[in-house]
């Protein structure tokens, strides 16, 4: 899905960057720690088996037999070889997807610089010793010493250091943009700050400690996920380990290797090495896109999100309303009207202003060559609520509607009957009518629009296709609410809407049942962040609303929303892919190894297969070579998926059922499929290599 | 096959898809505690009942009261069930053909009470040398209502838990065992006991009768309460048989009609739960999806057998035999099958009793092909969901629902969710375990019995080795494990040389294990299944939307299957390969 407001995206550090790529693989091998590894039951199984045959491989070395009595020393040597590669695929898996977030973090924390504060009283004191309440003073140059709330003054900030974004913000006391981040330059002025941060508990180490994964704990799907492998796993112990008597009966000794590489080979290792992985990465694709989620659950949360509350302003409709539609009163051409309506916003620069203008070009009026006559322009003020101009001894005024009223009744005119009517009509409609007047007449109305975004609509249609609502959080009227409702294509409408509306909202759906996303950025959205399944919160917000949130949008953009939900959803979906391609493999792994175990049993004479060997339906080479192709398959899938459990699987709109049926198709059918054409291929060359 | 046997099973598909969904709209009002038209019946004897045990019927339990209740009741049942088996002396009209039949020993003793308690029916002894009327009667035909009250109830109480939409509790364990048997399975088996008995089938308690047989030979002709035995035994999937050879004797099934009927009535319970768990959960669709998969599965399973069996075996082949259908004759395999109902109705039965837990039998298994034999063996090994037994098959297929919704509901980029309610690792931790318990010990009591020197030295085929006696000690104990009940023949926990057990010896290894078995492999589904229902019921539901995994649709269908199969598939196949598949490809029948 493109974003209809460029998503600003962090460069994708490359998993192939020699640091990472080197430390990676050290950490491949340190994680082979017992203790490391027994948080993940499927590898730990692996790790063990690896050992076993490792000791059978000394054992055999040493002129002792293994249980089976008949394999030759390299045989255990190679499975015992490909099983610690096993574990350390998985390992490899992991540290690559923390080694992107470690860089991103180490250039982080490169931008900790130790600085001085300037305290309020004049003094200095080190700003790692800031406490909650101390007010600081940053002028233009400095760095600001810890994170804070502007408590007097306006100053330009460059947040580059956090957001990626070079273009200075501006910081003020009071309202929503009044907080500041530690570590950001002031670039302009002087503000005034108090701190509101604990010593070492800045955004900035939280960034850092959430980038490096430092806090990592397994989501409540993660562990759901980690307890069906464990389950798995323990199936299959139970049937390799009946196995062996099994044999025993049907005069088959089946070795200690054997049985390990068959259960290695049936236990979901796959999935069970890519798992942490995937988590990782979800985590890392929301960083990329300036997103810092400040728990796993809170990503896993956003793919069930079923309600989006979008504020109007900023995410469905641009914001500032433009010029649609001139509305002359009765003996006023439309063109006259035009015209002062543009004479009158010349010296405009708001974008109302800007789009009077453009909208009048539409009506062959030309720019007036102001140098011509004798102009002076009236600015708007908040107590006239008018602009204009007075050119050429005409006054030409534009402005709310009771304010040009007002004045053409000093002028001593009327206003036309048909204008409050035209008033109350664009109001109704959701615009904001703008009334013009030249001297003591009323000219006519400019209708200005609230305009919707491009492809809000499309978009809102696959967010319905992928089973969410939006709501649209407004504090227009019902009227102005259900106008924008109905334009953009949004669900549903919340008008006239309060902090106190906003969060009975919320408490109302989540008692439905629904998952309820939003984003905020004042104070006053703080209960509501706090409340919402996924609250994101706007960098440029509030400290208050930062920390009433579970997620931070760097760029402040309300419409990451969405690529937020789908970054949920792909991590889900990327999990259940690979878990139905690991189960679905088994299948293959039996016809391969099981042949291969059974090659004597119940043969009609000693020199004669076992009547089972027919059951080897990839014709391979030989039972070695079988039982190792199967453990090499098993172990370099792993390394094959690591970058399609970083990407993660794609997430189409489509609607949940064809979703399911696609990846049926690609990761269980394709799980069946694929490890008997690899199977297969490995043997040719494992079977080669033994000398046929 | 003929088109006669095709015919036969066509109607029948027609019967149980037109008429289940009837019953299961009765059966729902039963259990949501509606008036049904039995109600002034039997209303005024269920409050009696109540009032004389002391039960409040509107008390609602947590999972853990309703799982007491249910273990207390099972040991209370067990206990009287042992009692009355050890007392047999004591009995009137203790003569049988002019022997008085004792009891059989204790560990006998002990295998047949927990195969009765747990629904499965496997038989060690045989019914007309060793049991007297008493016994059948009081005992296991008792047990034989009792078991399937308590299977249905489980199934409807974890229904509870799954549809609840506030609190935790899942029922009355009493209220629903009683008005089981009330309104559901006493009812039906009179009705299906009158059949019986129209058709030829025996109700009486007359002593055994002494007759010349056509060699001159005198011959001792059982006679019994089998009408009234044989009704609960196919209505109840318990499938213990009133005669040593089940369903193939004449007087319990005498005729095709009796064939028919008999498979409709193993069938239309297990199949009327899933239409009776759609009305509990509001949706019909939701079970149709469950009655398609098993539905499916079965009749697979049906065409697979039927097709093997009248393609004759490998050894008929080799000899040169007529395998073909010519005049009086449905060709194919015939060995082990009853002339009276030929490949169709043999297939039909087997495979419908093998799927169900149910276990009787009407031909033996062991004579089956190498592919028709492995239908059985499928059907175990799918853990008995193919239907499954009375309530038994509901709980089951649930479990592997939530499975596949677990596995399925991600690819769709949800945190899964089945019918609104979130499945977490709590969830899937109770279903792995739960699954978990029949491979555990079905593959388990296999290696012990094949393995250890007191396991082979007990029974005389696994002495002599070899693929047969993998088949038959893997299959007892995988049908004991599914809590089925019927046997691939060969494998023995009792001797009895003499009728009426005088001299006669329990294998104390195969009837102490596979009484364990059979016990453990039902009561901790069980308890895992209320619990499943207890956590379940409590939780939040989310609306169903476009985002949401649907379970109602063919793909889910597949999906299901998919995962039954690879479950199953996955976890018995080495096993299998010992067995029965090195047996189809050397071509010899199972015996």
């Amino acid at each position: 899905m493109s974003t209809p407001q460029a998503t600003h995206e962090r460069a994708a550090i490359s998993l192939f960057r020699r640091d990472i790529v080197i430390r990676a693989l050290l950490d491949s091998f340190k994680k082979l720690d017992p203790r490391v590894q027994v948080r993940n039951p499927v590898m730990f199984v692996v790790e063990i088996g690896a050992v076993i045959t490792t000791v059978t491989w000394f054992i055999q070395l040493g002129g002792g037999k293994s249980l089976g009595g008949y394999e030759p020393s390299w045989f255990t040597f190679s499975i015992a070889i490909w099983l610690w590669l096993t574990v350390v695929f998985a390992n490899m898996a992991e540290a690559f997807a923390e080694g992107r977030g470690r860089a991103q973090a180490d250039t982080l924390r490169s931008m900790r610089k130790e600085t001085m504060a300037t305290m309020e009283d004049g003094t200095t004191r080190p700003a790692a010793e800031l406490q909650r309440g101390d007010i600081v003073v940053v002028v233009a140059g400095e760095l600001i010493p810890g994170d804070g709330t502007v408590i007097d003054g306006i100053a330009t900030v460059d947040e580059s250091a956090i957001t990626g974004e070079s273009a200075p913000v501006i910081r003020e006391s009071g309202g929503d943009r009044s907080a500041v981040t530690g570590g950001t330059r002031v670039t302009s002025d002087r503000i005034v700050v108090e701190i509101t941060q604990e010593p070492g508990k800045s955004f900035l180490d939280r960034m850092i400690a959430l980038v490096e994964g430092a806090e990592r704990r397994k989501t409540p799907n993660e562990i759901a996920l980690n307890i069906l492998l464990a389950g798995l796993t323990l199936i299959f112990m139970i049937v390799v380990a009946t196995l062996r008597p099994f044999g025993l009966f049907a005069h088959t000794a089946i070795s200690e290797t054997a049985l390990i590489a068959l259960l290695v080979a049936l236990i979901p290792t796959t999935i069970g090495a890519l798992l942490s992985a995937i988590g990782i990465a979800g985590m890392d694709r929301l960083v990329r896109r300036n997103v810092l989620a400040l728990s796993g659950r809170a990503v896993e949360a956003s793919g069930d999100v079923d309600v989006l509350l979008l504020d109007k302003t900023g995410t469905i409709t641009l914001g500032n309303r433009q010029a649609s539609e001139f509305i002359p009163m009765p003996g006023v051409a439309e063109a006259e009207l035009a015209e002062a309506a543009q004479l009158a916003s010349l010296a405009d620069e708001t974008p109302e202003g800007r789009s009077i203008v453009v909208l009048a070009k539409q009506y062959g009026i030309r720019e007036h060559d102001m140098s011509s006559g004798d102009a002076t322009f009236v600015p708007f003020t908040a107590q006239t609520r008018m602009s204009g101009v007075d050119w050429n001894g005409k006054q030409l005024r534009k402005g709310a509607g009771d304010s040009v009223i007002a004045w053409v009744r000093d002028q001593g005119g009327e206003a036309p009957p048909e204008l409050q009517a035209q008033l109350d009509r664009i109001g109704r409609e959701g615009g904001t009518p703008l009334a013009v007047a030249r001297d003591s007449q009323i000219l006519g109305v400019v209708y200005l629009k609230d305009t919707i975004k491009e492809g809000m609509r499309e978009r809102f249609d696959q967010l319905r296709a992928m089973g969410i609502r939006t709501v649209m959080v407004t504090g227009d009227n019902r009227l102005t609410a259900a106008k924008i409702a109905e334009e953009s294509g949004v669900d549903d409408f919340l008008a006239e809407a309060t902090p106190e509306a906003k969060l009975a909202l919320i408490k109302e759906q989540q008692a439905g049942g629904r998952l309820v996303a939003m984003t905020g950025d004042g104070t006053n959205d703080a209960p509501a962040l706090a409340q919402a399944d996924v609250g994101v919160a706007m960098n440029t917000g509030t400290q208050a609303a930062r920390e009433a949130g579970n997620m931070v949008d760097l760029d402040s953009n309300p419409t990451k929303l969405i690529e937020i939900v789908e970054v949920g959803k792909q991590l889900l979906i990327t999990r259940g892919a690979l878990t139905t391609f690991s189960i679905a493999n088994d299948v293959a792994k039996y016809f391969a190894i099981l042949p291969a175990i059974f090659v004597t049993t119940w043969a009609a004479s000693h020199t004669s297969k076992s009547p089972l060997w027919v059951l080897n339906v990839m014709k391979l080479g030989n039972p070695q070579s079988a039982i190792l192709s199967a453990i090499i398959f098993n172990a370099i899938v792993i390394p094959m998926l690591i970058p399609l459990s970083l990407r993660g699987v794609r997430y189409r709109p489509i609607g949940a059922s064809a979703l399911l049926r696609r990846n049926l198709w690609i990761y269980g059918l394709g799980g069946i499929i694929a490890p008997f054409v690899g199977i297969k291929a490995i043997d040719l060359i494992v079977h080669n290599l033994l000398g046929g | 096959m003929t088109v006669n046997g095709w015919l036969q099973i066509v109607i029948f598909c027609a019967l149980l898809i037109g008429l289940s969904p009837i019953v299961g709209g009765y059966l729902a009002k039963v259990y949501m505690g509606e008036r049904v038209f039995l109600t002034p019946v039997f209303g005024w004897f269920e409050r009696g009942l109540y009032r004389a045990f002391g039960v409040d019927a509107k008390r609602e339990q947590d999972w853990k009261s309703y799982a007491k209740s249910l273990l207390l009741f099972s040991l209370a049942g067990w206990l009287i069930l042992y009692l009355i088996l050890r007392t047999q002396t004591l009995d009137p009209w203790n003569n049988y053909g002019g022997v008085k039949f004792y009891s059989a020993p204790w560990n006998v003793t002990f295998n047949t009470v927990s195969s009765f308690l747990t629904n499965t029916n496997w038989q060690y002894y045989s019914g007309e040398d060793t049991m007297t009327y008493v016994s059948q009667m009081l005992g296991l035909t008792v047990q034989q209502f009792c078991s399937s009250a308590v299977g249905i109830a489980v199934a409807v109480a974890m229904i509870r838990g799954i549809a609840g939409r506030s609190g935790k509790n899942l029922g009355n364990f009493y209220a629903d065992v009683t008005r089981t048997i009330l309104y559901v399975l006493l009812p039906m088996s009179f009705i299906a006991a009158l059949v019986l008995v129209s058709q030829g089938v025996l109700q009486n308690l007359s002593h055994y009768t002494s007759v010349d047989g056509i060699s001159g030979i005198a011959q001792t002709i059982a006679q019994g309460p089998v009408a009234s035995m044989e009704a609960i035994k196919d209505l109840g999937s318990n499938g213990g048989g009133f005669f040593d050879v089940n369903a193939s004797h004449p007087f319990e099934n005498p005729n095709g009609f009796t064939n028919f009927f008999i498979v409709f009535m193993v069938l239309i319970l297990p199949a009327s739960l899933v239409w009776m768990y759609g009305r509990m959960v509001g949706s019909r669709r939701q079970a149709l999806a469950i009655f398609t998969t098993m539905f499916v599965m079965w009749f697979g399973g049906v065409t697979v057998a039927y097709a093997a069996e009248a393609h004759g075996s490998p050894a008929q082949h080799a000899a040169g035999l007529h395998t073909q259908v010519i005049a009086d004759s449905t060709g194919g395999n015939l060995e082990g099958k009853e002339q009276r109902f030929g490949i169709a109705d043999s297939v039909l039965f087997d495979v419908s009793t093998t799927a169900t837990s149910n276990g009787s039998v009407n031909s033996a298994l062991e004579s089956y092909t190498g592919l028709g034999g492995a239908v059985p063996f499928a059907n175990l090994s799918a853990s008995e969901v193919i239907w499954g037994g009375v309530g038994t098959g509901m709980y089951s297929i649930l479990m592997y629902v939530i499975l596949a919704v677990f596995i399925g509901g991600l690819m769709v980029g949800r945190t899964p969710e089945y019918l609104g309610k979130k499945i977490e690792a709590k969830e899937i931790k109770l279903v792995a375990i739960g699954l978990l318990i029949t491979p555990l010990t079905a593959l388990f009591a296999t290696a012990l019995a094949v393995a250890s020197s007191a396991g082979r030295a007990s029974i005389p085929s696994l002495a002599a080795g070899g693929p047969q006696a993998f088949s038959e000690s893997f299959y007892a104990y995988l049908s004991q494990s599914n809590n089925n009940g019927s046997a691939f023949a060969g494998y023995d926990g009792y001797n009895n040389p003499n009728v009426g057990n005088l001299h006669s010896a329990g294998v104390t290894f195969a009837d102490l294990l596979g009484g364990g078995v059979m016990l453990l492999a039902r009561y901790a589904p069980i308890l895992f299944a209320l619990a499943i229902g207890g956590v379940l019921a409590g939780k939040r539901v989310s609306p169903v939307g476009l985002g949401t995994m649907r379970t109602d649709n063919g793909t889910f269908v597949v999906l299901l299957i998919g995962v039954i199969v690879l479950v199953g598939a996955l976890t018995f196949f080495p096993a299998l390969l010992l067995g029965p598949i090195v047996q189809a490809l050397t071509g010899h029948l199972y015996s």
